[in-house]
């Protein structure tokens, strides 16, 4: 059974930023930022086609600056929030906006096959997040199961949390904490958690990792030292609460229990450069991916700690007896932790990956270079799993 | 030999022929001394002398008797027997010979022959006559000596007729006195007979007094010996009622003597050869056997355990123990020996009780003696620290020694395998406890290295050199498991008692002393030195760099020379020979390598990371978009250099330079200008007009069609281009991506370009590949101008100004 071919996208610019078009359940989209500081940046909005395997883009003006960070609501398709760069008078500053797509845009109308860059449509401003007295944002995570009201965002040594009011016309900073310590604190990037009434978010600066609780604003766990370098990126399993992947400079990836924080529950060591991406798949838990600046995507299975250690238990009345052998006979032993695949398609440090909030066995990654590659899970593992 | 035969040959001789004559004298020639010459070569005529005429007469007389001793041993008298005209032959015609003589023959020669003959019949006969006569006088002498034997014969007949009636008369008398003698002699037998009985009797009668006497006088074997004597014959006779009495009284005085025996057996004090005596003696006197067996041994059971209870005092809470070889030496005397003397006089005491005796002193040893191993166990357990083995084994020899002849003597107890056991078990954890102490001493030798190293240096000296410390490591490894290997050896020396056993010629020395020891050793300093790479060294600080190299290049050199050499040595020391499958050296190795490996590439890591991180915080605390034009290159830049250096420095001392590719030579111009004005122009060039993000894009992606990737955290080999192309490596990859996150202003370009080319001019002396350091400093310069709104690239050759001046 041959594995389809990926797909590859290239952008003109560099880019950084990519999202699942996370409100979007039936439609394969990504949301990808670019990075350009004499041109006006662009969102493309990239559908895939997956039984033509074809890719269909929009492009959307960002002319606000550079993104360095996006990430979509989980309840309206059309809303998004990015981190950018201003630029003004030998100055840089990294603000925050929550902006709304076009209307035809947001079920992705085909684009006209004639002319595409014609007019290249603008994104709505809803509103800014002020962030004049914080200083740089870092990224900016929406509430996971919410209706799309809540987000945070990471402004160098300050976690903010944000009410959208007035159908996100207008944010206000409902409570905040900030990191205090030696030297200059900067967080690098956060996750809002999906368990415990999505009232946690974990947070990395430096070489720490911090669970935050958002009713109360104050820290419920530190890891310190969780990598022997600068962490860059972390994800929470979507299906076992207290677990948590994290990864960093330190080529590794770690996966923590957060009530055991002493020791890593399992460590990765398969990129040879710094990790920028982690990401768990959304509904199978044990497959991890990352994305790393030696260029490469690494699809692991760690099925060892997800929460089908044994494989996918299958319901008895569903199979016959001979299936029943069969499942048994599989379920026995404990499956082993393994890469499934390293992806070489990029030429370039990748800086994004992420799943498809549609499909769960595709996901995209992106590399400095501008090229978006969308790539399948093995069927063969896929069947695996789901058999 | 009748007179009257003296003259039978006479009538028949053949020889009065005249011709005969001739043949005779041949014949006599041909018989003589000299067999070889003919009859024609006779040199003497007929007138010869006497003795020679003596001779032919008696060579003729042998011819007639037949008794020629030329005849006599079959050989051809003449050239033809047969031939008639032969004068000597037996088979002579004197026709035929008369006939050729004339035919052949000259009348001369006729004539000659013809006075030749006569004058041999003439010798011939007067020969003859000579003859007659000396016999005829032997003839008569003969005769008279006969006639005198007839005379002697007569008077001997008489004599003899007299002496045969002498012996008939003595005969007579002879059976007449026999005869008379005949009824006395029975009567003497009989006397003879009673009068022995009368003393047996007597005997009897005594022997109550007898026995009191000996008990009296504690000549107990005497009494057991007369009583032994008397039974039987007072078990016959004792219907008659005065032998009864004699055996009461005997009886009452053997129960005394018995008794009087117990009792001094009981006593036990007078020694264990007096006890086996009474033993004896009440065996003698018939009590039951059974009974003394389980006496015999209660008390020899009291005396061992006396011996066992010094021991254990030896042994005590906490005195000042004597040394093990003593202790054993005592054990050895009193225990052993004692449970030897039992043994032996139980053995010859009780052989009669068969098996169930046997079996029972054979669990009466195994008893006693698994506590005697007990209390030695617990004072060789005291020994188990110490550190001299050869107090140990000639202790432990002493003990097993000791233990062989009971375990000869008692093989169903098996006290020598238990010995065997004890030594074994012993000889395991002195195994164990020299592993111990050879990674002991390896940590130690680390500690010694970490102080060395972290010793503040006296300004300019370098303190002692890396590969001095190297080589004190190795050599004090090296005498330490060497050291090991003999103290061990003495296990396995010749003049050891248990040296032979099967344990100590196989499982000892491959189990035990090459894969317990030496290899597990080997492992030990594997994992250890691997564990540097693990959990601490994340940390950063925690081990210094230098210990790292430092061990990569002992497991290297380990890998390379020294396994192979311990496992020679080892296998010669202890001639490993049985069948246990042993690590191959080649996995030793392997692992070794392994680890040099591991340690050199978390080597490269450790210092990549510290210029890395001084790389990153130069580029992220520095506010690039305000900064000045450049005029220097930054100082961090300088310390970059410098610290590569350093390690260069350090890296050289371990590693061998290795191979760079060859184009090295005078390359820093060469690239400089590739690098600066083609290269760079053509690249930022198209970033000046409206269509350039598509060219950007394509140009790079097609230069990295033509580079290879690079993979940053790769391998490294062992030497020290490629632990420094590695450190390089990681350092200008972070460079690069922390540019990437960075946006500049023109002269913040311009900074990083001149950084770049200085590094340039600086780095690519160290590494394999100098278009590395090309690609990826060009990548920095690349990605800052792209992350510069304004990139205005500085002249090429302010460039090279400021970077000569800096």
């Amino acid at each position: 059974m041959e594995d389809d071919a990926p797909v590859i996208y290239g952008l003109e610019f560099q880019a950084r930023a990519l999202t699942p078009q996370t409100a979007e359940t039936d439609a394969i989209r990504f949301l990808v930022g670019t990075q350009s500081l004499k041109y006006d940046n662009q969102i493309h909005i990239i559908d895939f086609d997956d039984e033509n395997n074809i890719i269909n883009k929009n492009v959307l003006l960002h002319q606000a600056g550079e993104i360095w960070h996006i990430s979509a609501s989980p309840a309206d398709r059309g809303v998004l929030a990015t981190c950018y760069n201003r630029t003004s008078d030998s100055k840089v500053l990294t603000c925050a906006a929550v902006w709304r797509m076009p209307k035809e845009l947001e079920s992705g109308s085909h684009e006209s096959p004639d002319d595409s860059s014609s007019t290249a449509q603008t994104l709505e401003l809803l509103c800014h997040l002020d962030n004049t007295a914080h200083g740089n944002m870092a990224c900016v995570v929406w509430e996971p199961m919410g209706d799309g009201k809540k987000i945070i965002s990471l402004a160098d040594n300050h976690i903010l949390l944000w009410d959208l009011q007035e159908s996100s016309s207008q944010a206000v900073l409902a409570s905040s904490a900030s990191l205090e310590g030696k030297g200059q604190l900067k967080f690098t990037s956060g996750r809002w958690s999906p368990h415990h009434n999505c009232t946690q978010v974990a947070t990395a600066n430096d070489t720490t990792l911090r669970g935050w609780d958002t009713r109360s604003m104050s820290q419920i766990y530190c890891i310190e030292n969780a990598h022997g370098q600068l962490v860059r990126d972390l994800d929470f399993n979507p299906n076992k609460q207290y677990y948590l992947a994290s990864c960093g400079d330190d080529c590794k990836v770690k996966f923590w229990d957060t009530r055991n924080v002493t020791e890593p529950v399992k460590t990765l060591e398969e990129h040879s450069h710094w990790v920028w991406n982690v990401r768990y798949n959304h509904s199978h838990d044990q497959l991890v991916l990352t994305g790393s600046s030696d260029s490469r995507v690494i699809l692991s299975n760690m099925v060892s700690i997800s929460s089908e250690p044994f494989g996918h238990l299958v319901d008895d009345d569903d199979i016959s007896d001979q299936e029943d052998h069969r499942s048994e006979e599989k379920s026995k032993e404990p499956l082993q932790d393994n890469v499934i695949a390293t992806y070489e398609e990029h030429e370039d440090s990748v800086y994004a990956v992420d799943w498809s909030s549609a499909d769960p066995w595709l996901f995209a990654s992106l590399s400095y270079d501008g090229r978006l590659v969308i790539n399948r899970v093995p069927r063969a593992l896929k069947y695996h799993i789901l058999l | 030999m009748a007179p009257g035969s003296a003259s039978s040959p006479s009538p028949s001789f053949p020889a009065l022929r005249p011709w005969a004559a001739v043949g005779a004298m041949a014949a006599a020639a041909a018989a003589g001394p000299s067999p070889g010459s003919g009859p024609g070569d006779s040199p003497e005529g007929p007138e010869g002398e006497a003795p020679e005429r003596r001779r032919k007469a008696h060579g003729m007389l042998k011819l007639y008797y037949g008794l020629s001793e030329g005849e006599a041993a079959g050989r051809p008298a003449g050239p033809d027997p047969l031939d008639p005209t032969d004068l000597n032959g037996a088979h002579f015609d004197p026709e035929v010979y008369l006939d050729k003589l004339r035919r052949e023959c000259p009348l001369a020669q006729l004539m000659d022959s013809e006075t030749d003959m006569v004058r041999q019949i003439r010798a011939l006969d007067s020969d003859m006559q000579t003859l007659v006569y000396e016999n005829y006088n032997k003839f008569i002498s003969a005769t008279d000596t006969i006639r005198k034997m007839k005379n002697d014969f007569r008077k001997m007949e008489d004599e003899m007729d007299r002496l045969a009636t002498n012996m008939a008369v003595i005969t007579d008398f002879s059976a007449r006195i026999s005869a008379t003698l005949q009824d006395r002699h029975e009567r003497i037998t009989k006397l003879a007979g009673v009068h022995a009985l009368l003393r047996k009797l007597q005997f009897l009668f005594e022997l109550p007094s007898r026995l009191t006497k000996c008990v009296e006088l504690g000549a107990y074997g005497q009494a057991v010996r007369y009583q032994g004597r008397a039974q039987a014959v007072l078990q016959q006779y004792q219907h008659l009622p005065s032998f009864r009495a004699i055996q009461d009284d005997c009886q009452v005085i053997t129960a005394r003597l018995a008794q009087q025996l117990r009792q001094r057996f009981r006593e036990g004090g007078s020694g264990a050869p007096e006890q086996a005596e009474c033993v004896e003696l009440l065996l003698a006197l018939g009590e039951p056997a059974e009974e003394l067996c389980e006496e015999f041994l209660a008390h020899a059971r009291g005396r061992l355990e006396e011996e066992l209870r010094s021991l254990e005092a030896e042994l005590g809470p906490s005195p000042p123990a004597p040394d093990v070889l003593e202790f054993t030496d005592h054990g050895g005397s009193g225990f052993v020996g004692g449970l030897c003397q039992v043994a032996a006089a139980y053995q010859e005491l009780f052989a009669a009780q068969g098996p169930a005796g046997a079996e029972r002193l054979a669990a009466f040893a195994r008893e006693l003696g698994s506590r005697y191993f007990a209390l030695v166990e617990r004072r060789l357990a005291q020994e188990q620290g110490g550190g001299d083995n050869s107090l140990l084994v000639r202790a432990l020899d002493r003990f097993h020694r000791r233990l062989r002849a009971p375990g000869a003597l008692l093989a169903a107890a098996g006290l020598a395998e238990a010995a065997t056991e004890i030594v074994e078990r012993v000889a395991r954890e002195r195994l164990g406890h020299h592993l111990q102490g050879l990674r002991a001493a390896f940590l130690g030798c680390l500690t010694d290295v970490r102080q060395a190293l972290a010793a503040p240096r006296v300004a300019g000296k370098e303190g002692p050199g890396l590969a001095e410390l190297l080589a004190n490591v190795a050599s004090s490894i090296l005498s330490h498991i060497k050291a090991s290997l003999a103290a061990v050896h003495l296990f396995t020396a010749k003049e050891v008692s248990f040296s032979n056993k099967p344990y100590f010629r196989g499982e000892f020395c491959s189990q035990g002393v090459r894969e317990g020891l030496i290899v597990g050793f080997i492992r030990s300093m594997c994992q250890t030195a691997q564990s540097f790479c693990d959990s601490p060294g994340e940390k950063g600080g925690a081990t210094p760099p230098a210990l790292l190299l430092l061990l990569s290049r002992l497991c290297l050199d380990y890998e390379t020379a020294t396994i192979s050499y311990i496992l020679t040595l080892t296998d010669e020391q202890f001639l490993v020979q049985d069948q246990f499958p042993v690590t191959p050296v080649s996995t030793l190795c392997a692992e070794a390598r392994e680890t040099a490996r591991r340690l050199l590439t978390h080597y490269v890591k450790v210092q990549g990371l510290v210029i890395s991180q001084m790389l990153r915080k130069s580029v992220e605390t520095r506010d690039w978009l305000s900064t000045l034009e450049p005029r220097n290159v930054r100082a961090v830049m300088k310390r970059v250099v410098e610290d590569t250096t350093a390690i260069d420095v350090q890296v050289g001392l371990l590693y061998e330079e290795g191979v760079r590719k060859a184009q090295s030579s005078d390359s820093s111009k060469r690239t400089f200008s590739v690098y600066s004005s083609s290269r760079q122009q053509g690249r930022y060039a198209p970033s000046y007009t409206p269509s350039a993000p598509m060219d950007t894009n394509l140009l790079s992606n097609i230069q990295k069609l033509f580079s290879e990737r690079i993979d940053v955290f790769s391998p490294v080999e062992f030497n020290k281009v490629s632990v420094l192309t590695g450190i390089i490596k990681i350092s200008l990859k972070t460079l690069l991506e922390c540019v990437r996150l960075r946006t500049f202003g023109r002269f913040g370009l311009q900074q990083v370009q001149v950084d770049c080319h200085f590094l340039q001019l600086y780095l690519w002396r160290f590494v394999a590949d100098e278009e590395l350091v090309h690609l990826l400093l060009d990548e920095v310069v690349a990605s800052a101008a792209l992350r510069c709104p304004d990139p205005v690239p500085m002249e090429p050759s302010v460039v090279e100004v400021i970077c000569e001046r800096g």
